[in-house]
């Protein structure tokens, strides 16, 4: 089946530290050391503090589907989707999957890396069987 | 101080075009604003007042803002304001008109919206993509391709999940519209339509379908705000604004609930500030750029408990004159006008029509006094202008 190709985010320079581990398929988050919360997407000062005290680590990689939609009449039809992470942010993403019926809110799925236009990769979801 | 009594609505025009080929941009602000001057009573002299937002002609970066809009129009002003948020703008604009009325900074204060996305042959999709990628969070959000339908598709499906809400509920909102539309000569989709045609309408993003959508429409509107001595000489009912609630809803760092916008703190201040409750409301203008727009804002603003909103707007509850609150008697975005992609103008001139008895009889709600207009400008799923604001009229 084909996958619909992300269009290639532009980068600033204050979150290269995401971009260049999402190209080597690791989930790098910040998180604001002043409240100890998770926050995304990542930015110099924390949205919860306003303070400049805030540290990288790498996520799990896993979440649940906090909602979704199928863009059914685009060609080719796609997913957007917001995944709860386990480390508690939400984030716009997309569900990649060969089944679009399968789809739940709720449903576990784990991060996979997959390149934009450009080879940039971005990451986007897919769904966890147990 | 509060709004009340500082400052009257004297004047509302709707544009009747909703397909402006042979108009300019330009020339939409224009018919609208000596449409709203000519309702009042007023002229172009009188005004020394203007509020627009970014859809005037070359507002966009690196363009002109309000300057070449000002100069088209021969306005000679004592105060500007262009507080941009999108379809929610000329809510706040009232309010703020009504601040500096208040404040001495003006006397006849003039609002335009107007767009032409018809004749320019808009698409939502396209137009996203144009999208600035100055911002902090395109880069996260741009390369997974979000649009309007699939971002409103993911509030609806959410609410489904959390509350079993259906689609023949929501497929409500619009049969409500459409019921209101067939009065109304300049409606887009003056056709009443059932829960069935609504279900049967091709999905454009799972779960809405295509009638869940509003128009996209050509037009405008103006109102023009006046000092209360201004005002007593005009011919005109007195209409005054009562309460108000702005804010700006957003992503707080992934920690959200989709299902409440900014609708929860702007009504709960507009009531506060007005002293009335949801319950004292004869009618209500909710931004209806898709049905789940109204669902969730009816829950939001208190007509209802979370959840219960499909119960709510079933079986007419929506119909002027069947339901519990009639709702955008003019057919709405969803069915009459959504003129430049942005309807809190038309919302706030629906709501002058039914406070001044001037809705269709078919339609118009019995001695309306008190009514509500609520925006959301930008996305209900992501960050979005939110505008409440209560209208009276006074005697």
């Amino acid at each position: 089946m084909e996958h619909r190709i992300p269009t290639s985010p532009q980068p600033c320079p204050e979150t290269q530290t995401f971009w260049q581990a999402a190209n080597e398929d690791k989930l790098m988050i910040q998180r604001c050391l002043d409240t100890g919360k998770a926050f995304f997407y990542p930015r110099e000062h924390s949205p919860f503090s306003g303070r400049n005290h805030c540290e990288w680590f790498e996520a799990s990689g896993k979440g649940v589907i906090y909602s979704y939609s199928v863009m059914t009449r685009a060609t080719p039809a796609y997913c957007i989707a917001y995944v709860e992470l386990e480390e508690g942010p939400i984030i716009l993403t997309n569900i990649m999957t060969d089944d679009f019926n399968q789809i739940k809110i709720g449903q576990s799925v784990k991060v996979v890396f997959v390149a934009s236009d450009n080879g940039q990769k971005v990451p986007v979801f897919t769904p966890e069987f147990h | 101080m509060g709004l009340k009594g500082q400052a009257y609505v004297v004047g509302a025009y709707e544009h009747p075009t909703r397909h402006a080929v042979d108009r300019s941009l330009g020339q939409l602000h224009a018919d609208v604003a000596m449409g709203a001057l000519q309702d009042a009573g007023l002229t172009v002299d009188d005004v020394d007042g203007y509020f627009c937002a970014g859809d005037v002609p070359g507002w966009e970066s690196p363009g002109v803002g309000p300057l070449s809009v000002v100069e088209y129009l021969g306005l000679r002003l004592r105060h500007f304001d262009t507080s941009e948020t999108w379809g929610s703008s000329y809510i706040n604009h009232v309010e703020h008109a009504v601040q500096a009325i208040q404040a001495g900074k003006c006397r006849v204060a003039l609002i335009t919206q107007a767009g032409r996305p018809r004749a320019e042959k808009f698409s939502p999709v396209e137009s996203h993509l144009k999208q600035t990628q100055s911002t902090a969070e395109s880069p996260f959000e741009l390369p997974y391709g979000p649009v309007v339908t699939n971002m409103y598709g993911m509030c609806a499906a959410r609410h489904m999940y959390e509350y079993g809400t259906t689609a023949e509920q929501l497929a409500w909102i619009k049969v409500a519209a459409s019921h209101h539309a067939q009065h109304n000569p300049n409606a887009m989709l003056p056709k009443v339509v059932t829960v069935e045609e609504v279900i049967a309408s091709p999905i454009v993003s799972t779960p809405l379908h295509r009638l869940d959508c509003c128009v996209i429409s050509d037009g405008g509107g103006a109102l023009v705000i006046a000092h209360p001595d201004v005002a007593r000489q005009l011919k005109r009912p007195l209409i005054r604004p009562i309460g108000s609630g702005f804010t700006v809803k957003h992503l707080n760092g992934g920690y959200f609930n989709i299902l409440e916008s900014g609708a929860v703190q702007t009504g709960k201040e507009a009531f506060a500030e007005a002293g009335v409750t949801p319950q004292d409301i004869q009618y209500a203008s909710l931004y209806d750029s898709f049905t789940i727009t109204v669902l969730i804002q009816l829950e939001n603003l208190g007509f209802c408990e979370p959840g219960q909103g499909g119960r709510f707007v079933a079986d007419g509850g929506l119909i002027s004159g069947v339901g519990r609150l009639p709702f955008n008697t003019d057919g709405g975005g969803l069915c009459n006008n959504h003129p430049g992609n942005r309807g809190g103008m038309t919302k706030l001139i629906e709501a002058m029509r039914q406070l001044r008895g001037e809705a269709h009889p078919a339609v118009q709600v019995d001695n309306c006094t008190l009514a509500l207009v609520h925006g959301t400008g930008g996305q209900l799923g992501a960050r979005h202008g939110s505008a409440t604001l209560i209208l009276e009229r006074e005697g």
